[in-house]
C-alpha cells in the first residue's frame, strides 16, 4: 500500500498536489497492466474507472461501419485516459486500446466520486487538474479538425 | 541623368527665360539627340503622356478640374501649355510599362534556351514632370534600384531618360503634395526644370538646369537672361500652387498608427464602398507590383514570359495554394493605404505617396486616401506592427 | 546625354537551365528531384533557402532546397503537385530539363542555434525545408544542447523521409519524435497534434532554439506551445509561404505587414512577427 501511494503521488497528473488530499485517493486506486492490443475500454461501456497512464502508449479509436477505424490520438506515460467517468451517463466515447505494454493506475470511478462529492476541497483540486489537460486537448481536437496537412479544396 | 549620379557643381545654373519658340526649340534638340520626347496632350477628355514632337500638341488653354471621383477638363482663361496638375497616367507608363516581355525560351531536342529581351532603344525624355511626379521616379528608383536586386530593364529605361521638370501654376482639388513634403516646387532629380510665366504681357518658361546634362543642353537654346522680376513672378507662381492645394495629409505619427490599427473598424467601412477596381493603384505613380504570366506558342516550340501590372487589390494577386491570403476587400483596402503610407518606410524610407490625388480623383466611388488616412489616425490602438521582421 | 544603350545588367529573372538527374517518389504526390545544372557549378546554399523552379511554358514557382547543403553535386527539391506548375515539375522525367533561379531568402539560424538546445519542429511538407538544417545540425551535432526533431503529418502514408527519420532516430545525439493527425490502428507511433509532442521531451527552455515549418496553423499554434512551455519569442523562426513572382524583393506579392517574404523571409523571428501572424488576411 505505502509504494501505491508513493508511486501514484508521483503521477504526474497528481504533481505537486497537498499529499493529505492526495493520500485519500489512494483508497480508489489499483494497479493494471494491459498487453498492446489490449482494450483499456470500449466506446459506450460503463466509464467507471479513471485512468493515469505511468508506462507504455494507449490510442484513442473511433469505428464507423464500412470504414476502417481510426486513431484520433495517443496517450503515454504521465498523461490521463477520458474524463467521461466524471460526466453523467458515465459512458465512455470512445475506445482505448494498449498499443504498447502499458501499466496505468485504474481510479474507481465511484469511489472518486463520492469522495469528491463528499470533500469539494479534493473535488476542487481534482477539477483544476482535470480541466487544463480537457481544454488542450480540446485545442488539438480543433487543430487536427482543420485538417491543416491536407489539400485544401481548390 | 542617372538615376544616382548627383547633379554636378555647376547644375541649378542661373536662372534663364525662354520664350515658346525656345521651347520648341528645347523639343527639337531632345528629338536630335534621339531621345523619344514624351510629354502632355489632350486625348479622350483627359490629359495623357505621350510622344510630342511639336508644342502645339501640348494642352494649351485647358485646366483639369479634380474632386474625389471627379476629373473634367475646363478652358482656361489664358493659353498656358502647362496650365493644369496632373492627368491620370504618371511616367510609371514608360518607365516601368504596364506590360513587358521578359524572355524567350525555345524548345531544343534536349530541353530549352532562354534568351533575354533585348531593352528599348531610344532612350526617352519627358517634358513637364511634375514634382509629386519627381519624388515618385525618386520612389521609384528605389524600388527598382535601390535593394539587393535591380531590375535590369528599369535600370536601362531611367538611366537614358532626360527629365524636364515644370513647377505647377495649378493645384488640383485633389492635390496634397504640400503636405507630404514633394511639393510644388521641383527641388532635385531633374535635368532641366521651368517654370510657365504668363500674364497679359508675357509668356515665358523660366528654367534652371539640374544636371551638368541639363546645362549643356540649355546652353544650346536661345535664352535670355531672366530679370529679377521674372524669379519673383516664378517664386509667387509656387506660393499661390501652394496656398491652394485642395487637400491635406497629416502624417505626423501616422506610419504607427496604420501598423497598430489591422482591425479598425473604418477598414469595413471603406470596404463597403470599395469596388476592388483597382484603379488606384494602375493610376498610382509609385504603385510598382506586377505579375508574370506564361505562354506557349500553339507548337509549344516557344514560350515567353511577359511582366504586367498588378495590383493588390485582386484577389489572385495573394493567391498560395488552396486560395487567397486576402479574400476579403477589407483587407485588400488595408494592404494598399498601409503599404502606400506605413510598410514602405519601413521598406524604402520613405512613404509610398506623393500627394499627386490621382487615386482620390480616379476612384469610381469617389474613396479618398487623405480621409481613410485621417480617419484611421484619429484613433489610437492597441500595436500590432512591430516593423520590420527579419530574421538577422 | 548620349543615346547609347547603358550597359545590361545581369539579368535576375532570367532562368538557368538544369537538367533532372534522378527522381524519387516520397508519397502520392511528393517527389524529390535532383538538380544538376547544364552550364555552371552548383551554387552554395544556406538550409531554409528556396529557388523559383520553372516548368517550360506552365509557370515559375518557389521551392526550398531539401538537400544537404554540403552536397555540391546538386541542388535537391521536394516537391508537393497541388497545381499546374508544381505537378509539372513533380512530373519532370529524369534527363527532362527546368528552369532555376536562387538561391533566394533569409536561412535558418543553423550556426547561432550552437551551444543552444535545439528543437526542429515540422509539419507536412515543411519537413523539407528543414531537412538542410538537420543535415548541417547532425554533421556536428557536438556543437548544440540537445536536439530533438519532431515531425507532424497528417496520416502515416503521408509522412516525408521515414527512413531517413527512422536512421536519425536511432541515433544517440538526437531524439526524434513523430505524430499523426489520424492513423488507421496499425500505427504504432503517436497520434496527435505537433504541439502535443513539446510535452514529451527533455530540453531547456530558456535555452532553447526552435526551428518551425508548416501550414501557417500549425506554425502559430506551435510558436503559442513554445512559448508556454518558456521558450523565447526571438530564438523560435519560423518559415513562412507568400505568393511570390520574382522571388527578388520587386513584383510586391510577397508582402506581409513590411516584410517582403521572398528577400527577409522566407525564414522570420517570431518575436517580430507574432502580432502580425495573429491578423487575419495580413
Ligand atoms: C518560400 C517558399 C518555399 C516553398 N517550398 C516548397 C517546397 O519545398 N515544396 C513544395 O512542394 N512547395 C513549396 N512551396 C509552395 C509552392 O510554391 C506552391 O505549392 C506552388 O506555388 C503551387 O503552384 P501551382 O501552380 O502548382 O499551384 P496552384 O495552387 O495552382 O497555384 C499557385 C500559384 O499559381 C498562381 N495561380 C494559381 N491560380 C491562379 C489564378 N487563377 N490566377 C493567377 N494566378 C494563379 C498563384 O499566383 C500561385 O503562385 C514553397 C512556397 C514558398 C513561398
Ligand atoms: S496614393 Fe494616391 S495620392 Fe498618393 S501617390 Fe498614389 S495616386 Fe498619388
Ligand atoms: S499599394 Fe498594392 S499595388 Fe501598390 S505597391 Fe503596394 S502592394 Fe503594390
Ligand atoms: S516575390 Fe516578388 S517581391 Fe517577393
Amino acid at each position: 500500500m505505502e509504494t501505491l501511494e508513493r508511486l501514484l503521488l508521483g503521477h504526474e497528473f497528481l504533481a505537486g498536489i497537498d499529499p493529505a488530499l492526495g493520500r485519500r485517493l489512494v483508497g480508489c486506486a489499483r494497479n493494471l497492466r494491459f498487453a498492446p492490443g489490449e482494450y483499456l475500454f470500449r466506446e459506450g461501456g460503463p466509464a467507471d474507472e479513471f485512468y493515469l497512464i505511468r508506462e507504455g502508449r494507449v490510442a484513442l479509436e473511433l469505428h464507423a461501419p464500412a470504414r476502417p477505424p481510426i486513431v484520433i490520438e495517443s496517450l503515454g506515460g504521465g498523461e490521463m485516459v477520458g474524463a467521461s467517468w466524471l460526466v453523467p451517463p458515465y459512458r465512455w466515447g470512445f475506445d482505448a486500446r494498449a498499443t504498447a505494454d502499458t501499466r496505468v493506475f485504474g481510479l474507481d470511478a465511484h469511489c472518486l466520486r463520492g469522495k469528491c462529492d463528499a470533500d469539494h476541497h479534493l473535488g476542487y483540486e481534482m477539477m483544476r487538474r482535470l480541466l487544463p489537460v480537457m481544454v488542450r486537448r480540446m485545442q488539438a481536437a480543433r487543430q487536427q479538425m482543420l485538417d491543416v496537412y491536407g489539400h485544401p479544396p481548390a | 541623368m542617372s538615376p544616382t549620379a548627383p547633379p554636378g557643381p555647376d547644375a541649378q545654373t542661373t536662372p534663364v527665360l525662354l520664350d515658346r519658340a525656345g521651347l520648341q526649340a528645347l523639343v527639337d534638340a531632345l528629338v536630335a539627340r534621339g531621345f523619344d520626347v514624351i510629354g502632355p496632350t489632350l486625348r479622350d477628355g483627359a490629359i495623357v503622356y505621350d510622344r510630342i514632337a511639336d508644342i502645339a500638341a501640348l494642352p494649351a488653354g485647358w485646366t483639369d478640374r479634380q474632386e474625389a471621383g471627379r476629373y473634367r477638363l475646363e478652358r482656361r482663361a489664358d493659353a498656358a501649355l502647362f496650365g493644369y496638375a496632373v492627368g491620370p497616367q504618371s511616367w510609371k507608363r514608360f518607365l516601368h510599362p504596364p506590360e513587358e516581355t521578359l524572355w524567350r525560351a525555345r524548345r531544343q531536342d534536349d530541353g530549352f534556351t532562354i534568351t533575354p529581351e533585348p531593352p528599348a532603344p531610344a532612350p526617352f525624355a519627358f517634358l513637364g514632370v511634375r514634382a509629386c511626379e519627381l519624388h515618385a521616379i525618386a520612389i521609384q528608383d528605389r524600388v527598382f534600384l535601390g535593394g539587393a536586386h535591380q531590375d535590369p530593364g528599369y535600370a536601362a529605361r531611367r538611366q537614358g531618360a532626360f527629365l524636364v521638370a515644370l513647377n505647377c501654376g495649378t493645384a488640383a482639388g485633389t492635390c496634397f503634395c504640400a503636405s507630404m513634403g514633394t511639393g510644388p516646387r521641383a527641388e532635385s532629380g531633374f535635368d532641366l526644370a521651368l517654370t510657365e510665366l504668363i500674364d497679359a504681357a508675357r509668356h515665358d518658361f523660366l528654367a534652371v538646369a539640374g544636371s551638368e546634362a541639363g546645362a549643356a543642353l540649355l546652353a544650346v537654346l536661345p535664352t535670355r537672361p531672366a530679370g529679377s522680376d521674372a524669379t519673383a513672378a516664378a517664386e509667387a507662381v509656387l506660393a499661390r500652387t501652394k496656398a491652394g492645394m485642395g487637400r491635406h495629409l497629416d502624417t505626423d505619427g501616422l506610419k504607427e498608427r496604420l501598423q497598430a490599427n489591422p482591425e479598425h473598424p473604418r477598414w469595413d467601412a471603406v470596404a463597403a464602398r470599395c469596388l476592388a477596381c483597382a484603379n488606384c493603384t494602375l493610376v498610382c505613380p509609385t504603385c510598382f507590383c506586377t505579375s508574370v504570366a506564361d505562354h506557349t506558342d500553339l507548337a509549344g516550340t516557344e514560350a515567353t514570359r511577359v511582366k504586367r501590372w498588378d495590383s493588390c487589390f485582386t484577389a489572385d494577386f495573394s493567391f498560395i495554394h488552396g486560395g487567397s491570403v486576402r479574400a476579403s476587400g477589407k483587407s485588400r483596402y488595408r494592404q494598399w493605404l498601409t503599404h502606400k503610407l506605413a510598410h514602405w518606410i519601413d521598406q524604402f524610407g520613405s512613404s509610398g505617396c506623393v500627394g499627386c490625388g490621382r487615386c482620390i480623383a480616379w476612384c469610381p466611388v469617389g474613396i479618398d486616401i487623405t480621409a481613410e488616412a485621417a480617419a484611421i489616425r484619429a484613433m489610437p490602438g492597441k500595436a500590432v506592427g512591430e516593423g520590420k521582421g527579419g530574421n538577422a | 546625354m548620349s543615346a547609347a544603350p547603358p550597359a545590361a545588367l545581369a539579368d535576375p529573372m532570367l532562368p538557368a537551365p538544369w537538367r533532372v538527374r534522378a527522381v524519387r517518389r516520397e508519397t502520392a504526390d511528393v517527389v524529390t528531384l535532383d538538380l544538376v545544372p547544364l552550364a555552371s557549378g552548383v551554387p552554395c546554399f544556406a538550409p531554409g533557402q528556396f529557388n523559383m523552379i520553372y516548368a517550360y511554358g506552365v509557370g515559375e514557382v518557389p521551392v526550398s532546397l531539401s538537400g544537404d547543403p554540403a552536397d555540391r553535386s546538386c541542388f535537391v527539391h521536394t516537391v508537393r503537385a497541388v497545381g499546374a506548375v508544381s505537378a509539372a515539375i513533380a512530373g519532370a522525367a529524369p534527363g527532362s530539363v527546368l528552369g532555376l533561379r536562387g538561391p533566394f531568402g533569409s536561412a535558418w539560424p543553423v550556426d547561432a542555434a550552437a551551444g543552444h538546445d535545439l528543437l526542429i519542429v515540422a509539419g507536412g511538407l515543411g519537413l523539407a525545408p528543414l531537412r538542410p538544417a538537420i543535415y548541417r545540425v547532425l554533421a556536428r551535432s557536438e556543437r548544440f544542447g540537445r536536439i530533438a526533431v519532431l515531425y507532424g503529418g497528417r496520416g502515416p502514408a503521408e509522412l516525408l523521409f521515414r527512413d531517413e527519420l527512422a536512421v536519425w532516430g536511432a541515433r544517440a545525439d538526437v531524439t526524434v519524435a513523430v505524430t499523426v493527425d489520424h492513423a488507421d490502428p496499425s500505427w504504432h507511433g503517436h497520434v496527435g497534434v505537433v504541439p502535443r509532442l513539446i510535452g514529451q521531451i527533455g530540453f531547456d527552455p530558456p535555452n532553447t532554439v526552435a526551428l518551425l515549418c508548416g501550414p501557417e496553423v500549425m506554425l502559430r499554434f506551435t510558436a503559442t506551445a513554445l512559448r508556454a512551455a518558456g521558450v523565447a519569442a526571438e530564438r523560435i523562426h519560423l518559415s513562412m509561404e507568400r505568393n511570390m513572382k520574382c522571388a527578388i524583393g520587386l513584383c510586391g506579392h510577397c508582402q506581409f505587414g513590411p516584410d517582403f517574404v521572398c528577400q527577409d523571409g522566407p525564414v522570420l523571428r517570431y518575436d517580430r512577427i507574432a502580432a502580425r501572424l495573429a491578423v487575419r488576411e495580413i
